[in-house]
């Protein structure tokens, strides 16, 4: 049921979105959320739209009111004011009313709300990911587990993780080490923290999840489309809250592998052959066309 | 009885001088305390979010390296430190100064305490002396949370920087300095000043209405000032208990919210929030009555669904203690819980609305005359509409998972109680201003004062929205450079907001300058509830000979 549901908002969403840039990262003026790159956040996306075919006529119809009121009613124009008080037919219709719009907003959102907490299918990866002031630890729980530090990248650092395209690398998104997951696999990421509580959020994949000392929490994504996307902490955690950004590369199974064979013994070397395949790969798409 | 009949000799003599106003057990004067008070914090807030909204003009750090260098005397780097917690601290301080010190005190201890025995034909509140400790005890709550500031809270950090939900682990171990000690002390106080508050205003309005004023007479302003007294009743104990355990926790080795030693910071989350939420409807219902009155009065018609409007109240304030874990989707919280708190935060839209409607119910067939009260009023129920449709938006767990902690949630909540609360306490103002001081305000000044603060706060708060849907994290000194040209757009009107509150301010003291006698009722026929009958200021003690209500 979540799941059909899920796939018939993935279509209609996939049609609206045709037409637009695509982009993984905040942009100039931006008033709506970012584009999806799972499943779960075109569900979001959808609600929120769906959502707003409630809320503004509500909004509107209230300024129209008050309007009309304000117009039809003013003294000048009605200088003897009814005594009306009581209308049980209006009172019973703006009671029932709203139940009825909310049961409308209801259903929709209870079903969003359960396929978030029901992955379709096993996760073929797992994540471990720990808050500390102001940096995030990464764990791959994997046959052989690696982890690693990911802080968020200097102005100075540019040049040595040859990132010096601050566009694909925006000041205070950008981090050293990415974490990296391969495109259309189900991952699962536990989250906790070290020291205070943090989030863990990532807007393009509809995932957000407090990072809280002595807990574990569970989320999950199914990234469908390959590139960088950013988040940030996303719950108070002292002085240095706003930069320790949190970064995820989707990349094809085939660079994946590659990477992740290499990253347990060194990270770095791994990363910058993965940049490196990943721009190739983009120069033959763009010469493709 | 000897006392008794000396006492008599006595009723129609004022006291003067510093002794009127300190030991003042007069519920007049005692709410004019308040309200002075209420105003000095309101600028201390207000200076505090213009300085964040400086800040944030621009990508960046701006300004606070060089406020923390004024201010602490640090340089470079450690400047750069002191001045990112120092942001913190004035978030910190704007959201409990704005809470404790500016709203509360306006609404129920400024104009309850003035409003509220007149309206119900009472000489004065139950507890006449509780009524003067309960404005005492927040001079010092207030001095305690400025001198918190002063104080370390971490290494080179000064200030309580934890927000004003101050969550554990960054509320204890995160800060282990005396500035979070000082700030705790100073919510102990100001909540037993507000209990206080409640217990006298529970009493009074059971006691001492006037003959004939039974409960479904009463004014809607006192129903609301009632249930938020039941309110703040059964909600800031659980406050005093969980910042009591902080406390604890901080000084005196117990764990409660310390995993490490088997406690849990989510369970003081969960204290927090059955006191918080509770606490945004004490802050909002107060206005929900004043707006009551005036929509009525100058509508010259009465109150559409009187009944209804005093139970939506009652059921807003019974379910507002049922749905405190929709500020913690994000915590971890199961499914089913989750769910379960999705459906109790709907259902608050109900009753909701049955006031939205209502109140246009009053207006429509009325004679309608736009002056300075009834433009904050109207002003009121549109912002406060705004913030209700995305209140809904966000009760639902599967769509805040993308808004908590953003703009979003900021823009929501400051259009419900900047824009909601705030405008409430300015239609209070202007509405009962020829009242308590027998003075009329400049009408151009008063509608300049609105229509400055109606565009200025909309320019600061509406971009927000953008700002939150677009990914940007609440509680962020410095944020990506895509989000600057909102951030601009908002702090623009963080500027022209300021103005507005220049613009009262001198209103205020034009008014009391000029001298424009009000009269006993300036409003007209429309202006039905007892304050009314009484000249303008009241009599020291009113009511000698108690109302007949028919």
């Amino acid at each position: 049921m979540t799941k059909k549901f899920l796939t018939m908002l993935s279509g209609t969403i996939a049609l609206l979105a045709a037409g637009q840039a695509w982009a993984a990262q905040p942009v100039d003026w931006q008033i709506g959320f970012q584009p999806a790159a799972t499943p779960i956040m075109e569900a979001i996306r959808w609600f929120e739209q769906y959502t707003l075919w409630f809320i503004i006529p509500i909004t509107l119809l209230v300024l129209f009111l008050l309007a009309w009121v304000i117009i039809r009613y003013r003294a000048s124009v009605n200088p003897v004011p009814s005594r009306t008080s009581h209308n049980t037919l209006v009172e019973v219709v703006w009671t029932v009313g709203p139940v009825v719009i909310l049961l409308f907003i209801a259903i929709p959102s209870f079903q969003l709300l359960t396929a978030q907490y029901t992955p379709t299918e096993e996760p073929s990866l797992t994540i471990k990911a720990t808050g500390n002031q102001w940096n995030w630890d990464y764990e791959y729980q994997i046959e052989e587990p690696f982890s690693f530090n990911a802080a968020m990248l200097q102005e100075g650092q540019r040049a040595d993780f040859g990132k010096e395209d601050s566009a694909a690398y925006p000041r205070l998104l950008a981090v050293d080490n990415e974490i990296v997951v391969p495109v259309d696999a189900t991952v699962r990421v536990l989250v906790t923290a070290s020291d205070v509580i943090h989030a863990f959020a990532m807007p393009a994949f509809g995932v957000k999840v407090d990072a809280v000392p002595g807990r574990i929490n569970e989320t999950w994504f199914k990234a469908t489309r390959e590139g960088l996307y950013y988040g940030q902490c996303s719950e108070l955690c002292g002085k240095d809250h706003a930069y320790m950004p949190i970064a995820i590369r989707v990349v094809s199974p085939e660079l994946y592998d590659q990477w992740v064979g290499a990253a347990g013994s060194d990270l770095s070397g791994a990363n910058r052959a993965l940049m490196a395949a990943v721009e190739a790969q983009s120069k033959m798409a763009s010469a493709a066309e | 009885m000897a006392g008794a009949a000396a006492h008599d000799d006595h009723h129609d003599h004022k006291p003067y001088g510093w002794t009127r106003w300190v030991y003042s057990t007069n519920h007049k004067d005692i709410g004019t305390l308040y309200l002075i008070f209420a105003i000095m914090a309101g600028i201390v807030g207000g200076f505090l979010s213009v300085m964040m909204r400086w800040e944030l003009a621009e990508p960046g750090i701006q300004i606070f390296h060089g406020l923390a260098s004024m201010v602490y005397g640090v340089e470079g780097d450690a400047a750069i430190d002191a001045g990112k917690h120092m942001y913190n601290a004035f978030t910190t301080a704007h959201g409990l100064v704005m809470i404790f010190f500016m709203v509360m005190p306006a609404l129920i201890g400024g104009f309850a305490n003035w409003m509220v025995p007149i309206m119900i034909g009472a000489p004065d509140m139950a507890f006449p002396r509780m009524n003067n400790i309960s404005f005492w005890l927040l001079p010092p709550a207030f001095i305690l949370l400025i001198l918190s500031a002063f104080v370390p809270a971490g290494p080179g950090a000064y200030g309580v920087g934890g927000g004003w939900t101050i969550y554990p682990p960054l509320s204890t171990s995160g800060q282990p300095g005396p500035a979070m000690d000082l700030a705790i002390l100073s919510l102990h106080i100001a909540g037993a000043s507000s209990i206080l508050g409640a217990i006298n205003f529970i009493t009074t309005i059971f006691n001492m209405r006037a003959p004939g004023m039974t409960l479904h007479k009463m004014p809607l302003f006192a129903w609301s000032v009632l249930i938020t007294a039941f309110l703040l009743l059964l909600s800031l104990p659980v406050l005093a208990g969980g910042i009591t355990m902080l406390l604890t926790d901080r000084n005196f080795g117990t764990a409660f919210f310390a995993p490490e030693a088997g406690g849990d910071p989510i369970l003081f989350q969960h204290l927090f929030w059955f006191f918080g939420h509770p606490e945004v409807y004490i802050l909002i219902l107060p206005g929900f009555g004043i707006v009551s009155h005036i929509v009525s009065t100058f509508s010259r018609k009465p109150i559409f669904g009187y009944l209804g409007m005093a139970y939506a109240m009652v059921a807003i304030g019974v379910v507002g203690f049922v749905v405190w874990a929709h500020h913690m989707y994000t915590t971890g919280l199961s499914l089913e819980t989750q769910r379960y708190f999705v459906f109790a935060t709907m259902v608050i839209a109900v009753p909701t609305g049955v006031k939205i409607f209502s109140w246009i119910a009053t207006m429509w067939g009325g004679s309608i005359s736009m002056r300075t009260p009834m433009l904050w009023a109207i002003g009121f129920i549109f912002l406060f509409t705004v913030g209700g449709v995305t209140g809904v938006q966000l009760a639902n767990a599967g769509l805040d998972r993308a808004m908590h902690d953003t703009y979003y949630v900021v823009a929501h909540f400051h259009y419900v109680l900047s824009l909601g609360a705030v405008f409430a306490i300015f239609a209070a103002w202007y509405y009962w201003f020829p009242k308590m001081s027998g003075y009329m305000y400049s009408p151009l000044i008063a509608r300049t004062h609105f229509w400055v603060t109606f565009v200025g706060v909309n320019l600061v708060f509406f971009p927000q929205h953008f700002l939150g849907l677009a990914g940007m994290p609440r509680r962020y000194i410095d944020y990506p450079d895509a989000y600057a040209g909102w951030n601009m757009v908002s702090s623009y009107g963080s500027y022209l907001s300021a103005i507005g509150v220049l613009i009262f301010l001198y209103g205020v003291f034009e008014a009391f300058s000029k001298k424009r006698e009000a009269g006993a009722n300036p409003w007209g026929e429309g202006a039905t509830t007892l304050e009314w009958q009484l000249p303008s200021p009241p009599p020291f003690h009113q009511w000698e000979q108690l109302p007949k209500i028919k």
